[in-house]
């Protein structure tokens, strides 16, 4: 048992969670986004997914990585509009679209890397190299803290930096206040002049683009190819995390580190001598109990505040 | 911030309006309307009489197909409400458009947030609101949450919104159906205010009570046509009413003093822990065969929750329900329903009905498993369809077919269907929730007799409504609920006024609990 301690206090498994976290925080925070516009964004799978693809490819046949990982946010983006369109002019229902969306970039980026590199499981033939690590030249060097914080990718940088930007989105600008009136009073937003979809639109294009920089960080910073299907449900767990933080910017940012957290303590121990079987579980396991945690807590505070009636 | 208005003539006025929906629906016909600046004018109608299509145009969310609409005097293209709110145009919504979570400071705001660089001055948000309900004395907390207000606060708020944006019309639709009398008046009194302050202020309504009050000057509509524009001082209800529906019709209805024999409905130390909305606590009351109980409250005081526990469809906490002896507890609802218990639901289109399923399979649902509409399992469509038109010719249901699906037809009609379903199987205690919510008058009429009708041959009918005129003209006795308690009971209800009704539903008064439960057996047995 003191040997899971030691994992979990090294500065090798604080360092490993943050950029696990990474893809999970990036793309909660795109559901977030989206949820709170009133469009469920399933899609984030697949957001994240072309995101990958675009991003190593295009950087693997241009030589440039910028122009690599601009590409793969624009795609998934684009995604996101896509999702708002076929939603809003279409009259789709979002999580069917959203499944399709998942299923079309699925196969789409499998088909992509196949028909361009003739390989069918990813990228690794090409090199297309990786985002930029952050070093602190005055951090790096104390205990611990150097070793966590620096020489983290700038991703992971922008990732916890996307915390704070969203909440001071949501509670400080005019499109912030826009987008949550029009995500929970959609007749009311309308009734006083909002131009719904409009909003509506951006806020999807800003979920695609979260969700694409989650994607591009996966094959350009944790590693430096795409592999197929290389989200593996990451998506989803993002999903999860947007609910079981009560879908605010920063109960989203701890149910994400969560999970980012629970997933590097899998990969941690599989170091150890535990069954690698039930290592695996733990990020799912968590999942599970947090939202058994989450709706208990919901039902026992609807149950103390009586819902006021005053006149 | 407003597009500048003519020097004189009518603040809004409509010009041979028509309105003629995609699916060939004319909702206004050629209608000719002025409001001069500074009158309050009442719009009057029946449902579907176009006077919410027509107000709907004068705000910008529909557009007339053909004539025009004139704001400031000057006619106007409106593609959106944006564009009546540049217009001064505010518009207040029966159901009310503010969001939940945000406070009322926000919903002020909203639209047109006080701030610099895309962001959003919360603080002044704040004074912004305060200093206006002040100037207009339309009291509310700016600080607090829409959802945690009363209904009444939240209607403040949505004029505050209008004045916010600076609006010379207001245009409030139906503001009295969820406020109570009291609240009515503060509103009407505000409302006066606003137009000794120069506003123009259109009043949707259809009680005519409340627009003798308040208007300067009716407008009556009809069929999507303007009838007619009379001063308030020459109309009178019977007038105006006959003026709605072209006919003589009143809706006085006539009821002999009821004749209550036995006990049908026994309640004792109903007790209802509320996960959400509202609890009750400890209700103790008898309905008797033949007699119409009125329960009287402001919405969200547990009427809801009573019926539904009624109806089987909640369990109680603690307490009993005894319907014609037999108790309740641990029935299903098609246990309560053998029971004797009938049920109108107050949301008919979530609750009452199947929407997309035909008038006929809608009025066997209760019964479509025993003879003569089945037999070993198995449907008899002629006997259903045979069932359907007997109560369709029964209960005056318009309709070109009984395979026509309930959605198709109008509020009044499907609120016909469900009190035909429910009043053939003939129960013995009808339990009615806002049974004439949306319907037009002739509706609302028809009704009301067959409530008196059901008395009349022996059924318990309690009978649960916002509108306190309803109460009052069908109640053989009131019970009056608040937070969950019974507060009044009013064993005679003749002499008695909407506004002493109004006292107890507010918690000015309250009767002592001696009188609550007198005559009642078996009081207090099963409390704990």
């Amino acid at each position: 048992m003191s040997s899971v301690l030691d994992v979990v206090l090294s500065s090798a498994f604080l360092a490993a969670a943050l950029r696990i976290a990474t893809p999970y925080l990036l793309a909660a925070l795109g559901g977030l986004v989206a949820e709170r516009a009133g469009i469920s964004n399933i899609a984030l799978e697949g957001q994240m997914l072309s995101a990958a693809c675009t991003g190593a490819l295009v950087a693997g046949y241009s030589g440039s990585v910028t122009v690599g990982a601009l590409c793969g946010v624009a795609v998934a983006t684009l995604l996101g509009v896509l999702l708002a369109a076929l939603r809003l002019e279409l009259g789709a229902d979002a999580i069917i679209a959203g499944i399709g969306l998942n299923l079309l970039a699925s196969g789409g980026t499998a088909y992509a890397v196949y028909s361009l590199l003739d390989d069918k499981g990813g990228t690794s033939g090409l090199k297309s190299g990786s985002l930029p690590t952050v070093t602190l030249p005055g951090v790096e060097n104390v205990p611990v803290l150097g070793d966590v914080v620096s020489g983290q990718n700038m991703v992971t940088w922008l990732a916890f930096l996307a915390a704070p930007f969203v909440a001071w989105l949501f509670y400080r600008t005019r499109f912030g206040f826009h987008l949550r009136a029009v995500g929970e009073m959609p007749d009311a937003a309308a009734s006083v002049g909002i131009a719904v979809r409009r909003v509506q639109y951006t806020g999807l294009a800003l979920s695609g683009a979260l969700a694409g920089l989650a994607g591009v960080f996966l094959s350009m910073g944790y590693v430096s190819f795409f592999v197929r299907d290389m989200t593996a449900g990451r998506g989803f767990i993002a999903l999860a995390a947007v609910f079981l933080g009560g879908m605010r910017p920063w109960g989203v940012f701890l149910a994400a580190l969560g999970f980012g957290a629970a997933e590097a303590l899998a990969v941690q121990l599989g170091s150890l001598d535990v069954p690698p079987q039930l290592v695996s579980t733990i990020p799912y396991a968590m999942t599970l109990v947090a939202l058994a945690l989450y709706a208990w807590r919901r039902k026992r505070r609807g149950r103390v505040v009586p819902t006021a009636a005053s006149l | 911030m407003n597009e500048p208005w003519g020097e004189d003539g009518p603040a809004v006025a409509a010009r041979q309006v028509t309105k003629t929906y995609a699916n060939g629906v004319r909702a206004v016909r050629a209608v000719d309307l002025e409001v001069p600046p500074g009158e309050i004018r009442a719009v009057v109608g029946e449902n579907g009489a176009g006077k919410s299509t027509l107000m709907k145009m004068f705000y910008g969310l529909e557009q007339p197909s053909t004539g025009e609409i004139l704001v400031g005097g000057r006619p106007r293209v409106l593609r959106g409400p944006a564009s009546a709110i540049a217009l001064g145009v505010g518009m207040v919504h029966q159901n009310l458009m503010l969001v939940p979570s945000f406070t009322i400071a926000q919903n002020v705001v909203l639209g047109v947030e006080p701030g610099r660089r895309g962001l959003v001055d919360p603080k002044a948000a704040v004074e912004t609101t305060a200093r206006l309900a002040e100037e207009s004395g339309l009291t509310v907390d700016p600080k607090a949450r829409v959802d945690e207000v009363s209904v009444g606060m939240r209607q403040r708020t949505e004029i505050l919104k209008a004045l916010h944006r600076q609006a010379r019309v207001l245009i409030l639709d139906e503001p009295t159906a969820v406020l109570t009398p009291q609240e009515s008046e503060d509103l009407f009194a505000a409302v006066r205010r606003l137009r000794d302050g120069g506003m123009t202020v259109l009043f949707i309504s259809h009680k005519l009570r409340e627009v003798r009050e308040i208007s300067d000057q009716v407008s009556v509509m009809r069929a999507g046509a303007l009838v007619g524009t009379i001063a308030t001082a020459d109309a009178t209800e019977r007038s105006l009413a006959s003026m709605m529906v072209g006919r003589d019709m009143s809706l006085d209805v006539d009821r002999t003093p009821a004749r209550p024999t036995d006990t049908t409905l026994r309640v004792r130390g109903l007790r209802y822990e509320a996960p959400t909305g509202q609890s009750l606590h400890g209700l103790d009351f008898d309905v008797a065969a033949g007699e119409i109980v009125g329960v009287a409250g402001i919405e969200g005081n547990g009427q809801s929750e009573l019926a539904e526990i009624l109806a089987g469809l909640r369990r109680p906490t603690t307490g009993t329900v005894h319907i014609d002896g037999t108790d309740t507890a641990g029935l299903d609802v098609a246990g309560h329903r053998r029971a004797g218990i009938g049920y109108v639901p107050e949301d008919r289109l979530h609750n009452g009905a199947a929407l997309d399923a035909s008038i006929a399979d809608n009025l066997v649902v209760d019964r479509h498993e025993r003879p003569p509409l089945a037999r070993h399992g198995v449907l008899h469509p002629g006997a259903v369809r045979a069932h359907a038109e007997q109560l369709i010719d029964q209960y005056a249901i318009r309709t070109p077919d009984p395979s026509v699906p309930v959605r198709a037809l109008s509020g009044g009609n499907m609120q016909k269907v469900i009190v035909a379903r429910e009043l053939s199987a003939q129960p013995s205690l009808l339990i009615a929730s806002q049974v004439t919510r949306g319907v037009d008058i002739g509706a609302m009429r028809f009704m009301y007799e067959r409530l008196v009708d059901a008395r009349d041959t022996g059924a318990a009918v309690l009978l649960i409504s916002a509108d306190l005129t309803e109460l009052l003209a069908l109640s053989d006795r009131l019970l009056v609920l608040k937070d969950g308690r019974l507060v009044a009971r009013f064993d005679d209800t003749t002499g008695l006024t909407e506004k002493r009704v109004g006292l107890y539903m507010l918690g000015v008064e309250e009767h002592d609990r001696g009188r609550l439960t007198t005559g009642l057996e078996n009081v207090g047995e099963e409390a704990p």
